[in-house]
């Protein structure tokens, strides 16, 4: 009754709608963006139901119902494409975590100042690059006839493998970059929570005779624990989505190393790109997003019953 | 003298392991950072015969300028592919920075109805994407993007997280600010130029840095969308330099008759010389954007 009759003195929903019309003027780019560029495409995904080509558009494709998807499923493609991005995106998120965390604490901890500025810097120098830069590190490093390490592994008697013609190293120098290009970056985030923590913590721990180690793993690793666990869950929330830039530019279409450095991003781009299977690349970019959307609400849904403070949303 | 001399050096087994443990895997990692850069650099400088003998290597053997000779004889290509990614830089990072803070701040205001609605809209797509194909669909079928700036453009205008960062740091500014500039008679647009926009600059320096950065870095829109050589961005030019040497021939041998000679190509020396010539100005904007992105990135938490 109250509700009402506060709705009928404002004058009601052509009230509101000129008292917040500035607002809403405002609002218009970003919501037409989102529209065009979100919603009306998540409509699309009918696209993963139809024999879709170009000529006759989504509507006037034919209905197959759930064959690309039966297809996939046959193919034997979809087990290893998610294994693949699950394991991969797993391996990035707990190792780079780790490795983040450690340098925030070593930086932290370091005394020499402009040793300290120099390597940080010197740290942060990937994070500027695109994976196509990446990609001539590569060569320069581990080229099958001259890069530095294959030569210096040579000259010790070793033997190096042809990066590109063999699969088996892929998974190690994928994790390996991907820390090369975000460890640096990453770390900033724990250094600035690290800095928020109480100095007096460390006083007091001082002075009851408190050694560096103790002081490390006793005050800051678990003063840093809620921001990892936030930085934890947006990444898990990601888990099902594969870095396509990293992946399409160190792997790419090379039959050999797709082996074992396959994933759902890679194969969503190949499907699409061929042109003619586009329901099945539909299929698979919505079989991703559906599994993206329910690790996030799981994840979203166990941590506001542990720690509702943690959640996401 | 002496005593104090040989206390200050006396330090717990410990605590000398902690301190060293971290100088090394701090070297270490930073090398392991920085040579690669230093590689690239001095190599594109190092005579062709002296890489395919010898290597890459700290100090080359043989010096040359051959590459830059031959990236340079027909610079059309480059220099067009740099027109279009200085250009979709500035154009882009404006863009996106009046978008992302335009929103956030309507999404901030205390007085707007609907704020929680439109801010699920907005947080919902994060969730839940429609996927490559209806998206490539789109913009391909509806927008016609191909071979377009706008296709360099679109795509990254708008980012979801870029707008609740803003947001959230607009909802740290204080509301009464804005509430006695109303009662001066300043209206929304006044309030978000003239109070707004200048307590937010740490956030227009972070925003926009990464902004910038993406647009810079870009080869993945040139390679959906603009088949068309001169519409191509700096990266993606890169990218066919260095996974073709087909590429690196085409960029010579229009106008040179020395290929038809049967001269053969510094086509490593080339490459590194390329990526150079790509990366050059974001390496030179280094210590600048270090500098904002350290003191940036504490600003608006994540958190939707």
């Amino acid at each position: 009754m109250t509700g009402q009759g506060r709705t009928l003195r404002r004058g009601g929903f052509l009230q509101d709608l000129r008292s917040n019309r500035v607002y809403l003027l405002l609002l218009l780019p970003a919501v037409l963006y989102v529209l065009i560029f979100c919603y009306i495409p998540m409509g699309g995904v009918v696209i993963a139901f139809k024999n879709y080509n170009y000529s006759s558009g989504i509507l006037g494709s034919a209905w197959v119902g759930m064959k690309n998807f039966r297809f996939l499923a046959i193919s034997n493609k979809l087990w290893t494409l998610t294994r693949n991005t699950l394991a991969y995106n797993f391996v990035f998120i707990t190792v780079g975590m780790f490795m983040e965390v450690s340098f925030a604490i070593i930086i932290n901890e370091m005394r020499c100042k402009w040793f300290k500025k120099t390597f940080q810097s010197f740290m942060f120098l990937p994070f500027f690059i695109s994976w196509v830069v990446a990609t001539a590190v590569i060569q320069t490093l581990l080229d099958y006839d001259s890069g530095l390490i294959t030569r210096m592994v040579e000259s010790m008697g070793g033997n190096m493998v042809n990066i590109y013609t063999t699969a088996s190293p892929w998974p190690y120098l994928l994790v390996f970059f991907r820390m090369w290009k975000g460890v640096g970056y990453g770390s900033i985030i724990y250094l600035s929570a690290i800095s928020g923590i109480d100095q007096e913590m460390y006083e007091a721990a001082e002075i009851d005779g408190a050694n560096s180690w103790q002081k490390v793993f006793r005050i800051t690793v678990p003063n840093l624990v809620p921001t990892m666990v936030i930085m934890f869950l947006l990444a898990v929330g990601q888990i099902f989505r594969g870095d396509f830039g990293m992946f399409y530019q160190m792997v790419g279409n090379n039959g050999v190393l797709l082996e074992t450095a396959d994933i759902l991003d890679l194969y969503v781009y190949r499907a699409m790109s061929s042109g003619t299977n586009l329901g099945m690349s539909a299929a698979a970019g919505l079989y991703q997003s559906v599994l993206c959307f329910a690790t996030i609400m799981l994840v979203n849904f166990i941590v506001k019953k542990i720690q509702p403070d943690y959640t996401l949303f | 003298m002496q005593i104090t001399h040989r206390r200050h050096r006396r330090i717990p087994a410990n605590e000398a392991a902690f301190r060293a443990l971290g100088y090394v895997a701090l070297f270490l990692f930073g090398m392991l950072c920085v040579v690669p850069f230093y590689l690239i650099v001095v190599s594109s400088f190092a005579s062709e015969n002296s890489l395919i003998r010898d290597g890459f290597r700290m100090i080359p053997t043989e010096w040359s300028l051959d590459a830059y000779k031959y990236v340079f004889t027909n610079p059309a290509r480059i220099e067009r592919a740099y027109f279009n990614t200085i250009f979709v830089t500035i154009t882009g990072t404006i863009l996106s920075l009046l978008m992302s803070t335009l929103t956030g701040y309507v999404l901030s205001r205390r007085d707007f109805k609907w704020r929680n609605a439109f801010s699920f809209f907005f947080f919902f797509t994060t969730l839940f994407s429609g996927g490559l194909t209806p998206w490539y669909i789109m913009c391909t079928k509806v927008l016609h993007f191909k071979n377009t700036y706008a296709a360099l453009i679109l795509p990254m205008m708008f980012s979801v997280w870029n707008m609740i960062i803003a947001k959230n740091y607009m909802k740290s500014i204080p509301y009464e600010i804005s509430e006695s500039a109303k009662i001066d008679g300043a209206g929304e647009l006044t309030i978000f130029f003239r109070l707004y926009i200048p307590i937010a600059k740490p956030l227009l320096a972070t925003l926009g840095l990464f902004a910038a950065l993406g647009y810079w870095n870009d080869w993945y829109n040139s390679m959906l969308f603009n088949t068309d050589e001169n519409m191509q961005s700096l990266q993606y030019f890169l990218q066919d330099m260095l996974s073709t040497i087909q590429a690196l021939k085409q960029l010579v041998a229009q106008g040179n008759s020395e290929l038809a000679k049967g001269v053969t190509l510094p086509t490593t020396s080339m490459k590194m010389a390329m990526t150079c010539v790509v990366t050059g100005p974001i390496i030179f904007l280094y210590p600048l954007v270090q500098k904002y992105f350290v003191k940036g990135l504490t600003i608006g938490a994540v958190k939707g």
